[in-house]
This record gives C-alpha cells, sequence and structure tokens, in this order.
C-alpha cells in the first residue's frame, strides 16, 4: 500500500462528497467560530479552500501546496483583522476533520487513507497558527522600530547650537541611533555644539553613562563639543555613588543653562534688549 | 603606491587625503609630514578626511602619531571634515585620537589654528 494511491483515493472521495462535505463543514466552522462571522462567509472561504485542499490531497499538482498555504495565510489574516484568536482560526480548519471523519465512518476500507488526510490538514491548522504569529510579530517589530524614530529627534536651538532631547532608556541600539542622528545633524547644519538632553532619562547606571561618554567622544571627533544637562537630583546621586566620571565634559542642570553655556563659547551673549 | 601631496599654505601645511587609505599610504604620508615640517618651520597641520569612508584601528593609531609628531615640530594638528559613521567606528574602536585636534570643516579648522598660533 503506498501513500500515493492513498491519496488519490481520499482526493476521489473528497471530489465525490464535496456538497455533503461542505455544508457540514460550514455548519461545524459556525459553531467553532464564536459567532464573528456570518453563516454565508464562512461558507464562501470554505468553498473557496475546498478545490485547493483537494488538489493539494491528490498530490498529482505541484502548485497546489503553495496555493494552498498562500489562501490559508490570507484567511488567517483576514480572521485576526476581525479580532478573531487564532484558535479560533485553526479550530475552523480542523473541523473540516470531523466532516470528513462522519461520513468516513461508515467505510471501514477508508481508515488508511483518513489518517493520511488527517495528518494533513493538522499540518494546514498549524499553518494558520504560524501565519498569525508570524503577522503579529511583524506588527511589533514596525512598532519597535517607529519608537525607535520618535523617540530620537534632534532641534536646531541656534546657529551652530543643536539638542537632542532623550526620552527613554539607553540601550546599545538606541544610543547607536541617537549617535548617528546627532552627528549627521552636527554636519548637516555645521554645529560645534551640541546640548544632549537627559531629563526624559529614567535612570543612569553605569551602562548609559559608557553610552553618553561615546557619544560625546563621536561628537568631539567630528569637532563639535557636547554638553550634558537635565540631571536630575536623584540621578546626580547615583552617578556620584557609582563612581562615575564625566571628565571635562560639561554638564549643567537645566537645558536653559546648556544653552547659556553653548552661547557663550560660541561668543555670543543674550542680554536684556 | 599612491602618495598623498602636501601643500604649503602660508605657515600650514594642508593634506587633503582623496585616496582609500593604505597602511603603507599612511606610513608614507608620516615620513612625508615629518620632513616638511623640519623644512618648512609650518605651525600647523591640517588633515582634510572628508573622502574618507573606511578607518581601522592601525589608521587612527597612526593619525594619532602624526599629531605627536607634528607637536615635536611644535605644530598643532587639526583633522577636519570627519565623517559621521568614520566617528563611530573610531568610537568603537576605543580611538579617542588624544593630542589631535578636530573641526568640523577646512574653514573652521584654519580657524582654530589662526586662533592658538
Amino acid at each position: 500500500m503506498d501513500i500515493d494511491s492513498n491519496q488519490d483515493r481520499m482526493a476521489a472521495f473528497l471530489r465525490d462528497n464535496q456538497e455533503k462535505i461542505l455544508a457540514r463543514w460550514g455548519e461545524l466552522a459556525l459553531s467553532s467560530g464564536g459567532g464573528r462571522s456570518s453563516f454565508s462567509e464562512i461558507r464562501s472561504e470554505l468553498s473557496d479552500l475546498y478545490p485547493l485542499i483537494v488538489r493539494a490531497m491528490s498530490g498529482a499538482d505541484e502548485s497546489a501546496a503553495g496555493e494552498l498555504k498562500a489562501a490559508l495565510a490570507e484567511l488567517s489574516r483576514s480572521r485576526a483583522r476581525t479580532g478573531a484568536t487564532p484558535g479560533e482560526t485553526a479550530l475552523s480548519v480542523f473541523t473540516l476533520k470531523d466532516a470528513v471523519y462522519e461520513l468516513v465512518a461508515d467505510q471501514a476500507d477508508l481508515t488508511a487513507e483518513y489518517l493520511t488526510f488527517s495528518r494533513m490538514i493538522d499540518d494546514l491548522g498549524l499553518h494558520t497558527f504560524e501565519t498569525y504569529a508570524a503577522a503579529r510579530e511583524q506588527i511589533i517589530a514596525d512598532q519597535a522600530e517607529s519608537m525607535l524614530e520618535l523617540s530620537t529627534p534632534v532641534v536646531r536651538l541656534w546657529d551652530g547650537i543643536i539638542a537632542v532631547p532623550l526620552v527613554g532608556t539607553l540601550d546599545s541600539a538606541r544610543t547607536q541611533l541617537v549617535m548617528e542622528k546627532m552627528l549627521e545633524a552636527l554636519v548637516a547644519n555645521g554645529a560645534d555644539h551640541a546640548v544632549i538632553d537627559i531629563t526624559g532619562v529614567p535612570t543612569v547606571d553605569t551602562e548609559v553613562a559608557q553610552h553618553l561618554l561615546k557619544t560625546v567622544m563621536a561628537a568631539r571627533l567630528l569637532g563639535a563639543e557636547c554638553t550634558i544637562c537635565g540631571i536630575r537630583p536623584q540621578i546626580a546621586h547615583t552617578i556620584v555613588s557609582l563612581g562615575i566620571e564625566f571628565g571635562d565634559i560639561a554638564t549643567k542642570a537645566t537645558l536653559a543653562d546648556a544653552l547659556a553655556h553653548a552661547l557663550n563659547r560660541a561668543g555670543l551673549r543674550v542680554g536684556p534688549a | 603606491m599612491e602618495r598623498v601631496p602636501i601643500m604649503k599654505i602660508g605657515q600650514i601645511l594642508f593634506v587633503s587625503i582623496q585616496i582609500d587609505l593604505q597602511d603603507d599610504t599612511v606610513l608614507q604620508l608620516q615620513e612625508d609630514l615629518a620632513e616638511k615640517l623640519a623644512a618648512s618651520k609650518a605651525r600647523g597641520v591640517i588633515i582634510d578626511i572628508t573622502a574618507v569612508e573606511i578607518v581601522d584601528s592601525f589608521i587612527g593609531r597612526m593619525l594619532t602619531m602624526i599629531g605627536s609628531i607634528s607637536k615635536l615640530f611644535d605644530a598643532d594638528t587639526v583633522l577636519v571634515g570627519m565623517r559621521p559613521a568614520v566617528a563611530i567606528t573610531l568610537t568603537e574602536l576605543g580611538l579617542t585620537l588624544s593630542g589631535v585636534r578636530t573641526a568640523l570643516n577646512t574653514e573652521k579648522g584654519l580657524r582654530l589654528l589662526g586662533g592658538s598660533v
């Protein structure tokens, strides 16, 4: 008994009983779907899938398996948009097994064929699950990236003075991005002074300090000076307790102080008009 | 082997690196510069690296060394026009180029030397 003829016989069986199976599958899928989609919607989705399953089952058609996977991925995505859980989507695929089993149960000679079929449906169910997970992962990755972009603006304070307000925890990935953006802004604006405002950085530990120092060093290599400002009292305390040395890097309490310092370095003075 | 030309402008030696830096090119530049400094009584060296896209630790160290050599001839070295990517690489390599001054562009570099000489 070889697998191929098993598959062929099962495909023929599925083709012969298409109407019966589809109707029953629709009913079962509807009861497992949590009532999110209407019977006619489910029915049309499943009638699109069914011929593909039959083709993939017969194994004669090379492209059928790929098409079926693509159709399932699309089903999984459209279900996810309507708020269905991945479990519900997978379950609606699995109910095809029940629908077919009810017919096969009367015919003892189709047991081996049914097992092959069942294995295939399991794969398909898992595939919808994987698609769902992959789509989710993609959304999370996109969001993380846009958050990274959002959280690192570089603003021009004055001719030759730029500011980088940092909000959120500084890890190496963000430091890299901040560093790149700041250095590019320094070059683009011809600025030789940068103010790094860390008011929005919740904690400063040795690692964050290391990242800050690196950024300042890189700016110095370009020929620009950096001032760090926005150090809150608790953070000043932490920095001293950890024994972090900022060396000859100018640090100021507020952005205003840092701007005054930068203007002073540039030989400018702000006074009453 | 390609050679980097050294131009004398007033009291300043101007070096513009327009080629991909190889180890031997940098060594040659170091020698040429030392000779020029000894002969010309220049008081400042400007090295323009705007066109340099790739550096490694050896070249980073050589740049520091050029700074130290110039210092022996009582000349200040200013590195101008470093690209952000190059600055990041050097920082990641842990090279801070101590003894070499830096400026955003040649104009600012000249001003730096004019003010200090």
